[in-house]
């Protein structure tokens, strides 16, 4: 969020000019019949995708001849402004290809397709959606054509329909980069920048995965396997006192005061206890104390008997260990 | 040069050139904090004294009430929402609030805000006449209710909702009442105490006052935790500097309203009845709600094979605005749940248009608007692949 973006509304002014062109006047507007197919000499297929009922209906119209090239196609749309654009573009890039080369076409490739400069995208993020029905339809088409289900042309599940973010992407740019935030993963690899229906149930449409779950689900799945292998390092007696979790430290510490330092001082009377243990965050980790029996007001409580602690623990565990007495 | 023609008036309207001259001189010459001591402040009180007696006469409240300045309705709604929240229901009284599914957000998402924080709340859903039956509040109501809140006229259809009857029960019940009168002021009579409302909130932009000032009613006696806390503003109640100029604004803007409330009736109301009139002769077209039961200016039409948004971008290239509910650009996909209700089928329920008319139109402007959606529908359908194909 920022300056530009706190005054709503100008949803039209972020249209490409092609845009509002190919709305106004839509050129490959219309409908194509069997008898445009026979005196063709092609296969008419009409394919349908999205509902009314949505908001969102296109239908698509193609002929196709004997070495599968598409020589004709048409449109209609029940839709707003981009996406009777879009459809009007997904037409001119299908014209003059194999049907199993249209079927590469994305909406991406649609909507940079309608930008007037290579830069600027052509529609708001909020429209994207508009373009992805323009690619569904496309892939409806084919099926029909090729006798397959729309699944067969994806490889992967999708989870951003608008950017063409695949599930497993997603799970592997978290983990490699330890991504925490629904944010980060945008920033990564666009999903969810656009309509952003991926992002989390609620949005524009439903989606089957979202953002959020997948972060969370990838985010368990390496805890728990980050205790696993914490859990077989400290078993080895690899793991250092830095990669340890809290519990992990508070009993290395605990075993280290119990074998070194507390014989040394119930010698005199004394005792101590751990309060707390803290990552500072800067590098050192703060051992919290309180001293007890004869050690509690001893003058030597915050120089000698401390330093000795600190230095017993620094050698044993960790160098970065400060112990502060409470 | 292209026609300008402004039929969104349930969004937001013009404000009144007499509105506007009233406002003028207190933003230069008499600029003074109406808090201060010094003539500076002292010399406006008569003018912020009688703009809030316009605002007191225009919705019938007694002297003994309240009517605290705010900055908007959503400020009065979230208020009267959140200020029962504490009064009520966080010191544990009671934990539920009715409303209905077609409130505007600003109380619907106030309301799910306080669902996080454990509130019961009942949405009722409207009847096939685009309203809410006193008795389904009846029904509703629980010894645990704290507050009933429901818009006095609908945004989206116009449609006027029984809040006499359902203030009656209210009061019966011993349950706050509260309503979003956004929509009804300057367009129907509103009276307070006839309605038995203890709490009505109301923005001054949409009854042709500026933007950025509103207003809560609240019933004599009544107490309510303030939103904003601060100075001793509005005796405590609100604070914040008053605004003089929209204050002034405002009131004039609410005596102007209730001055044209005859002419609503009487010509916007067939100016509304015209446009009607004219779309209904063509194949398809549906209009929403009894005209006899919604506010003179608003009507909410359905086209038939074309998306609502498409309709506004084909309006809008011929001058015109108005506004559709259920744009595809809009929050979610859903087809407007008013109409969903109604019984309009979800296909239908993605083509409405809203269209809002004010006193400033004409008929000239009827006409042309005809016109322009006359060929709107034409050259729309021919795309449509859902009309016709």
């Amino acid at each position: 969020m920022a300056k530009n973006d706190l005054i709503g509304g100008a949803l039209w002014d972020a249209y490409s000019k092609k845009v509002s062109e190919r709305m106004d006047n839509p050129t490959h507007l219309g409908v194509l019949t069997q008898e445009d197919a026979k005196t063709k000499n092609a296969k008419l297929i009409i394919a349908d995708y999205g509902a009314e009922a949505c908001g969102d209906a296109v239908r698509l119209y193609w002929l196709v001849d004997d070495n599968d090239v598409i020589i004709d196609a048409r449109f209609k749309s029940f839709g707003c402004g981009t996406a009777i654009a879009s459809s009007d573009m997904m037409i001119e890039l299908c014209l003059g290809k194999k049907v199993q080369e249209a079927v590469k076409i994305t909406n991406l490739d649609v909507e940079h397709a309608l930008r007037d400069d290579p830069d600027t995208p052509a529609v708001p993020g909020q429209k994207m959606h508009c373009s992805v029905m323009a690619y569904d339809v496309i892939k409806k088409a084919a099926g029909i054509y090729l006798g397959k289900d729309i699944q067969d042309f994806e490889d992967e599940i999708i989870v951003c329909e608008c950017a063409r973010v695949s599930l497993s992407t997603i799970k592997e740019v978290i983990r490699l980069n330890d991504l925490k935030s629904v944010e980060e993963i945008t920033n990564y690899t666009k999903a969810g920048a656009f309509c952003k229906s991926c992002v989390r149930p609620g949005g524009h449409e439903k989606r089957e995965h979202y953002l959020v779950d997948i972060l969370k689900d990838v985010r368990t799945e390496m805890e728990a396997e980050k205790l696993k292998e914490n859990a077989q390092k400290s078993a080895s007696g690899e793991l250092s006192f830095k990669d340890m979790t809290m519990v992990q430290k508070v009993k290395a510490v605990d075993k280290t005061i119990d074998e070194t330092v507390r014989p040394m001082l119930m010698m005199d009377g004394g005792n101590m206890e751990i309060i707390d243990i803290k990552d500072t965050g800067d590098g050192h980790i703060d051992i919290y104390i309180r001293y007890m029996g004869a050690c509690n007001g001893c003058s030597s409580a915050a120089t000698g008997t401390l330093f000795a602690i600190e230095s017993v623990l620094q050698q044993n565990l960790d160098e970065n260990i400060r112990v502060m007495p409470i | 040069m292209q026609k300008r023609i402004y039929l969104d008036n349930n969004a937001t309207t013009m404000v009144d050139p007499k509105v506007k001259d009233l406002m003028d001189p207190y933003f230069c010459k008499y600029y003074g904090n109406p808090n201060s001591l010094h003539k500076f402040g002292t010399e406006i009180h008569p003018a912020i004294s009688d703009a809030l007696n316009k605002l007191y006469e225009g919705i019938h409240a007694r002297n003994e009430d309240d009517i605290i300045i705010t900055s908007c309705a959503t400020e009065s709604n979230n208020w009267v929402l959140k200020g029962v929240y504490f009064d009520k229901i966080y010191t544990g009284q009671k934990n539920h609030i009715i409303t209905t599914e077609v409130e505007h957000p600003a109380v619907g998402a106030t309301c799910r805000f306080l669902e996080s924080l454990g509130v019961k709340v009942t949405y009722l859903p409207i009847n096939k006449d685009g309203t809410i039956s006193a008795k389904q509040v009846q029904e509703a109501i629980t010894p645990q209710t704290a507050l009933v809140s429901i818009m006095w006229a609908n945004n989206e259809t116009g449609l006027i909702f029984p809040i006499e009857e359902i203030g009656a029960i209210c009061k019966q019940a011993g349950v706050l009442f509260h309503t979003d009168a956004v929509q009804a002021i300057g367009k129907i009579p509103v009276d307070v105490v006839q309605a038995n409302v203890d709490f009505l909130s109301f923005s001054a932009h949409k009854f042709h006052g500026p933007k950025g000032i509103g207003a809560l009613y609240i019933r004599s006696g009544l107490e309510l935790t303030p939103l904003l806390h601060g100075g001793e503003h509005m005796r405590g109640r609100r604070s914040g500097t008053l605004n003089v100029p929209y204050i002034i604004g405002m009131g004039e803007a609410m005596r102007l309203a209730v001055e044209a409330l005859s002419y609503e009736q009487n010509v916007v109301s067939k100016l509304r009845d015209r446009l009607e009139d004219a779309l209904l002769k063509i194949d398809d077209v549906f209009v929403i709600g009894d005209r006899k039961h919604r506010v003179p200016n608003t009507t909410l039409v359905s086209v038939r094979g074309i998306e609502g948004e498409a309709m506004l971008w084909d309006l809008n290239k011929a001058g015109i605005a108005a506004s559709t509910g259920s744009a595809c650009a809009s929050e979610d996909l859903e087809a407007n749940p008013v109409m969903v209700a109604i019984g309009a089928d979800k296909e239908l329920a993605h083509t409405a248009i809203r269209i809002s008319l004010s006193r400033f139109n004409t008929q000239e402007e009827i006409d042309y608007a005809v016109e322009v959606f006359y060929k709107a529908i034409q050259r729309l359908r021919n795309i449509s692949s859902s009309y016709g194909a």
